[in-house]
C-alpha cells in the first residue's frame, strides 16, 4: 500500500508540479508567459525580419553593382502592378529606392537586432543566469513580444500606400523633418511612425521587465558584482531603452501632429525648427546604437571566458566600462549633426565628448584580449565568431574616432564612409555577436548540437563576404560618394561592384547558416547540460539542455567562492 | 512673411522677418562704397564685349549655351532651342550688360571630382581642405591603422600561444591593476594628442569671412540648386542636372555636371549663405572640404577661399526625396578678372572689384604659407 501511495503521489506530482509540464500548442505559443518560449518567439521573429531586411539590402546591392538604373524601374512597376495602379514613373522608381533604404534600416534596427539581442537572448538567459524562475512580469513579457507583430505589419504595409512621390515611406530611418512632414504626403509615413511607436512601447515594457527582474530576482548570493557580464550588459541596455525611447516617442508624436493636425514643431514658418527634430531623434538615436551593441559585448565576454577557460579579465572594469559607455552615450548625440550649421563651440564639445567613448571601448577590447591571454583556448564555432567580433568591432571603432572629428566629418558626413563605419560596428559587430551567441546557446536552447564544420564554414564565408562588402565603402566615402543614392558617377563603379560581390559571398554564408540550423534541429547530436566543459561557469550550464519548462523551483545558492 | 531664424557658423543668431531681405542686408558696409571703384572694371569689361553674346537670354542660358556650343559647335540647334525655352530670370534686372561670359571652363580629369577606383580623399583646393586632409592622412589614418594592426597582432599571437594543445592549463589571472591603468591612460593620451589639431581645424573652419568676401546665397530646392549674388545684384538663377547625352557632349561627368555652375573667383574669400526652400538638402563639394546643410528657415554660412581656377563638383548630401541623387553641384572657379567679367556678363556689378584686386595680389603670399 505504501508503495502505491507513493506512486500515486508521484503521479500527482507529475500532473501538477513537474517542471517540464508544457501547455498545449496554442496556449504555449500564443498565450505564453514563459521567458524561454517568449525568447524563442523573439528569435524566430528576428530571423524572419532579418531575412526580409537582408533581402532588401540584396536588392540595393544589385542595383548599385553598376552605374545607371538597372532594376529599380522594374521593381517599381512590380510594386505598382501589385497595387493595380499605372506603371511607375522614373521619379516613383527613385522614391522606391528611398523606401528600400528606409525599410532596410528600420527592419534591421528595430525588428532584427533589438528583438534578437534583448528579446531573444535577454529573455532566454537573463533569468537563468541570475538564478530566477522567470521574468518579473511574465504577462507583460508576452505583451512586449506580441506588440512587435502589428508594428512590423504596419511597417511592411507602409510600402503599399502612398508616401509622397511614390509608394512607401521614403524618409530614411532617421525620418527627418520636413521631408517626413510636408515632404511626404500620404499615409505611408504615418504608418511607419505608428510602427515605431508600437515597437518602442514594446521595448519600454521589455526594459521595465528586465530592470525589475535583475534588481529584484537574483538568487541568494548573486550580488550585482557577481552577475555575469551578459546580465550587466542587458541591465545597462534596459536603462538606455527606458531613458531614450520616450524621447523618440515624443519626437515622432510631434511629427504626427505636424503632419496631420497643423502643428509646426519642426516648421520654421510657424516658429518651429527642423533641427529640433534632429536633436530629439539623435538624443534617442545615439544611445540606440549602444542598445544594439552592448548585449553583443555581454555575449562576447561570456564566450571568450568560456572557451579560454578563464574568468573574464578585469570584471569590474568590464562592467563599469559598459555603464560608462551608456552614460557618455547620452551626451554625444550631436556628432550626427556636424554639418547642420551648429556653432563652433558646440561642435568642439561634441567632438571631444565623442572621442571620450573610445576610452571605455578600448578597456573592453584590451580586457577581452587579456582574457584569452594565458588561457587554454578551444576554437569552437562561438569562439571564432567572438574573436571575429573583437577585431571587426575594433576596425569599426577606430573609424568612429575619425568621424568624431567635427572638422574631418565635414567631408565624410553622409558619405559611404559613414555607411562603412556603422556596418562595421553593427553588421560586423552586433551581427557577429548575434551569431556567436546563437551558436553558443543553440545546444542549450534546442538540446541539439550544431554542426561544427558548417559553423566554421559559415564563419569564414560570412567573414570574407562582409569584409569584401563593407571595406570598399571606406574608399567610396573618402572619395566622396554620398549615401542613399540609387545611381552614381562612373568613377565609383569599381568599389561598388566589389561590394556587390561581397554581398553575394555573404549571402552564401547565410545559406550555410540555414542549412546548419535545419540539419542540427533535425539530426543534431543530443546536447549535454554543459557541452563546453569547465570554462562554462554561468548557471544556464547547470541545467539540462534544453532546460526544464520551469527552472529553479528551488533557488540556487551562489557561494562566495563562485566566480563570474 | 514667416519669421526665420538663422545662425552663422560663428554662432551669431539672427532673426529676420524675411530671409531674402535679411540676406541682402547682411553683408552691409560694402557695395555702396565700392561703387566708384567699379568704374575701372566696367571699362575693362566693356572692351571684352566684342565677342558674340547671348546677353538677352540671361545668365542661366549664357552658361549652358557656352558649354554646348564650345565642344559641339555643329549642333547649333541646341542653343537655339534652349534660348526659346529660357525664362531669363535676369533679363529685366540686367540693364546694361553688354559683356560676354567667359567660355565654360573644361573640367580637368581627376581634379574636383572622384577618380575611378580612388581609395582616399580627393585632392584639396582650400586651406581648410589642406589642413583637414593632413590631419586625416598624416595623423588619423596611420593611427587607426596602427591600432587595428596592434589589436590584430596581439590576438593572433595570443590565439596561437594559448591554444589548448599548447597550453592545456589556463592561468587564473583575472586582475592586474597596473595594466588596466595603462590601457586606460594611454588611449587618453593618444586622444589628447589627436584632439589638439582637431580643435585647431575646427577653429580654422569657423574663421569668419573678411568683409570683402564674395557673397552668394545658395538655396536647395527639390531637386535643384539656386544661386543668387545679392552684393553683385545678380538675381537667383537655378542649376539643374545635365542629362547624360549633354554631359557627355560637354566632356563632363554625368550625375556630377549641372547646366549652370556656381561661378566663383579663385583666390578671393567667398562666403556662402546656405538655406533650403522645401526640405533639408546639403551643399557638398568634397574637393573644397565643404559640406553644409541647407535647412528651411535657417541661414547657414560657409567661408572659404579657392586656391586656383578649376571646376569642382559636388552632390546633394542630405536625403531630400525622390531625386536626391540627381541634383549635382559644380563650382567654376575663375581667375578674379574673369569672374568680374562674368559678373558683368550677367548684368551684375562687380562691387568688390577694386578690393579684390588687393586680395588677389595678396593671395600668392597666403598660398605660400600653406
Amino acid at each position: 500500500m505504501t508503495t502505491i501511495t507513493a506512486d500515486h503521489h508521484l503521479d500527482h506530482a507529475h500532473d501538477h508540479h513537474d517542471a517540464d509540464h508544457k501547455p498545449a500548442f496554442f496556449q504555449r505559443w500564443f498565450m505564453s508567459t514563459n521567458h524561454k518560449d517568449i525568447g524563442t518567439l523573439y528569435l524566430i521573429f528576428a530571423i524572419i525580419a532579418g531575412i526580409i531586411g537582408g533581402a532588401i539590402s540584396g536588392l540595393m546591392r544589385a542595383e548599385l553593382a553598376h552605374p545607371g538604373i538597372q532594376y529599380l524601374q522594374t521593381w517599381a512597376n512590380i510594386q505598382h502592378s501589385l497595387l493595380g495602379v499605372e506603371p511607375a514613373s522614373l521619379d516613383q522608381a527613385y522614391h522606391l529606392w528611398n523606401a528600400l533604404i528606409t525599410a532596410h534600416g528600420l527592419i534591421m534596427v528595430f525588428f532584427m537586432v533589438m528583438p534578437a539581442m534583448i528579446g531573444g537572448f535577454g529573455n532566454w538567459f537573463v533569468p537563468i543566469m541570475i538564478g530566477a524562475p522567470d521574468m518579473a512580469f511574465p504577462r507583460m513579457n508576452n505583451v512586449s513580444f506580441w506588440l512587435l507583430i502589428p508594428a512590423f505589419a504596419l511597417l511592411l504595409g507602409s510600402a503599399f500606400v502612398p508616401g509622397g512621390t511614390g509608394y512607401g515611406a521614403g524618409t530614411g530611418w532617421t525620418v527627418y523633418a520636413p521631408l517626413s512632414t510636408s515632404g511626404s504626403a500620404g499615409p505611408a509615413v504615418d504608418m511607419a511612425i505608428l510602427s515605431l511607436h508600437i515597437a518602442g512601447a514594446s521595448s519600454i515594457l521589455g526594459a521595465i521587465n528586465f530592470i525589475t527582474t535583475i534588481l529584484n530576482m537574483r538568487a541568494p548570493g548573486m550580488t550585482l558584482h557577481k552577475m555575469p557580464l551578459f546580465v550587466w550588459s542587458v541591465l545597462v541596455t534596459a536603462f538606455l531603452l527606458l531613458l531614450a525611447l520616450p524621447v523618440l516617442a515624443a519626437a515622432i508624436t510631434m511629427l504626427l501632429t505636424d503632419r496631420n493636425f497643423g502643428t509646426t514643431f519642426y516648421d520654421a514658418a510657424g516658429g518651429g525648427d527642423p533641427e529640433l527634430y534632429q536633436h530629439l531623434f539623435w538624443f534617442f538615436g545615439h544611445p540606440e546604437v549602444y542598445i544594439m551593441i552592448l548585449p553583443g559585448f555581454g555575449i562576447v565576454s561570456q564566450i571568450i571566458s568560456t572557451f579560454s577557460r578563464k574568468p573574464v579579465f578585469g570584471y569590474l572594469g568590464m562592467a563599469y566600462a559598459m555603464v560608462a559607455i551608456g552614460v557618455v552615450g547620452f551626451v554625444v548625440w550631436a556628432h550626427h549633426m556636424f554639418t547642420t550649421g551648429m556653432s563652433v563651440n558646440v561642435k568642439m564639445y561634441f567632438t571631444a565628448a565623442t572621442m571620450v567613448i573610445a576610452v571605455p571601448t578600448g578597456i573592453k577590447i584590451f580586457s577581452w584580449i587579456a582574457t584569452i591571454w594565458g588561457g587554454s583556448i578551444s576554437f569552437k564555432t562561438p569562439m571564432v565568431w567572438a574573436l571575429g567580433f573583437i577585431f571587426l568591432f575594433t576596425v569599426g571603432g577606430v573609424t568612429g574616432v575619425v568621424l568624431a572629428n567635427g572638422g574631418v566629418d565635414d567631408v565624410l558626413h553622409d558619405t559611404y564612409y559613414v555607411v562603412a563605419h556603422f556596418h562595421y560596428v553593427l553588421s560586423l559587430g552586433a551581427v557577429f555577436g548575434l551569431f556567436a551567441g546563437f551558436y553558443y546557446w543553440f545546444p542549450k536552447m534546442s538540446g541539439k548540437m550544431y554542426n561544427e564544420f558548417l559553423g566554421h564554414l559559415h564563419f569564414w564565408v560570412f567573414f570574407a563576404g562582409v569584409n569584401l562588402l563593407f571595406f570598399p565603402m571606406h574608399f567610396l566615402g573618402l572619395s566622396g560618394m554620398p549615401r542613399r543614392y540609387p545611381d552614381y558617377p562612373a568613377a565609383f563603379e569599381k568599389w561598388n561592384s566589389v561590394a556587390t560581390h561581397g554581398y553575394e559571398i555573404m549571402a552564401a554564408g547565410m545559406g550555410i547558416f540555414f542549412i546548419n540550423l535545419i540539419w542540427s534541429l533535425a539530426a543534431g547530436k543530443k546536447a549535454e547540460g554543459n557541452p563546453w566543459g569547465e570554462g562554462a561557469t554561468t548557471l544556464e550550464w547547470t541545467l539540462t539542455s534544453p532546460p526544464p519548462f520551469h527552472q529553479f523551483e528551488t533557488l540556487p545558492v551562489i557561494d562566495d567562492t563562485a566566480h563570474h | 512673411m514667416p519669421i526665420s531664424r538663422g545662425r552663422t557658423e560663428t554662432g551669431e543668431d539672427y532673426i529676420a522677418h524675411d530671409m531674402r531681405v535679411f540676406v541682402a542686408a547682411a553683408p552691409r558696409g560694402y557695395g555702396v562704397e565700392d561703387a566708384m571703384k567699379k568704374v575701372k572694371s566696367l571699362v575693362l569689361a566693356g572692351l571684352l564685349a566684342l565677342a558674340p553674346t547671348l546677353v538677352s537670354n540671361g545668365p542661366a542660358l549664357a552658361q549652358e549655351n557656352a558649354a554646348t556650343a564650345a565642344p559641339a559647335a555643329e549642333n547649333a540647334a541646341v542653343p537655339a532651342e534652349s534660348a526659346a525655352n529660357a525664362t531669363a530670370p535676369a533679363a529685366q534686372a540686367a540693364p546694361a550688360a553688354t559683356v560676354a561670359a567667359p567660355p565654360r571652363m573644361k573640367p580637368t580629369e581627376g581634379i574636383g571630382m572622384p577618380k575611378p577606383g580612388e581609395i582616399t580623399l580627393q585632392e584639396q583646393f582650400t586651406s581648410t581642405g589642406h589642413t583637414a586632409r593632413w590631419l586625416h592622412d598624416v595623423m588619423l589614418l596611420p593611427l587607426i591603422f596602427a591600432i587595428s594592426i596592434f589589436v590584430l597582432i596581439l590576438m593572433i599571437y595570443a590565439m596561437w600561444k594559448f591554444r589548448r594543445s599548447a597550453n592545456p592549463v589556463p592561468s587564473k589571472t583575472s586582475h592586474n591593476t597596473l595594466i588596466e591603468v595603462i590601457w586606460t591612460v594611454v588611449p587618453v593620451v593618444i586622444l589628447l594628442v589627436v584632439a589638439v589639431p582637431s580643435i585647431g581645424l575646427l577653429a580654422d573652419q569657423y574663421k569668419p569671412a573678411p568683409k570683402d568676401a564674395v557673397v552668394v546665397k545658395v538655396t536647395g530646392y527639390q531637386w535643384y540648386w539656386g544661386y543668387e549674388y545679392p552684393d553683385n545684384g545678380i538675381p537667383e538663377f537655378v542649376s539643374n542636372m545635365l542629362p547624360e547625352d549633354k554631359a557627355k557632349a560637354n566632356g563632363e561627368p554625368y550625375l556630377l555636371a549641372p547646366d549652370n555652375r556656381l561661378v566663383l573667383p579663385a583666390g578671393r574669400p567667398i562666403k556662402l549663405i546656405i538655406t533650403g526652400a522645401d526640405v533639408i538638402h546639403a551643399f557638398a563639394v568634397p574637393s573644397l572640404w565643404v559640406k553644409m546643410d541647407a535647412v528651411p528657415g535657417r541661414l547657414n554660412e560657409k567661408s572659404f577661399t579657392i586656391d586656383k581656377p578649376g571646376v569642382y563638383y559636388g552632390q546633394c548630401s542630405e536625403l531630400c526625396g525622390a531625386r536626391h541623387g540627381f541634383m549635382p553641384i559644380a563650382i567654376e572657379a575663375l581667375p578674379p578678372e574673369q569672374f568680374d567679367q562674368w559678373v558683368l556678363s550677367q548684368g551684375g556689378k562687380p562691387a568688390t572689384a577694386a578690393a579684390a584686386e588687393k586680395t588677389a595680389d595678396a593671395a600668392p603670399a597666403a598660398d605660400a604659407k600653406i
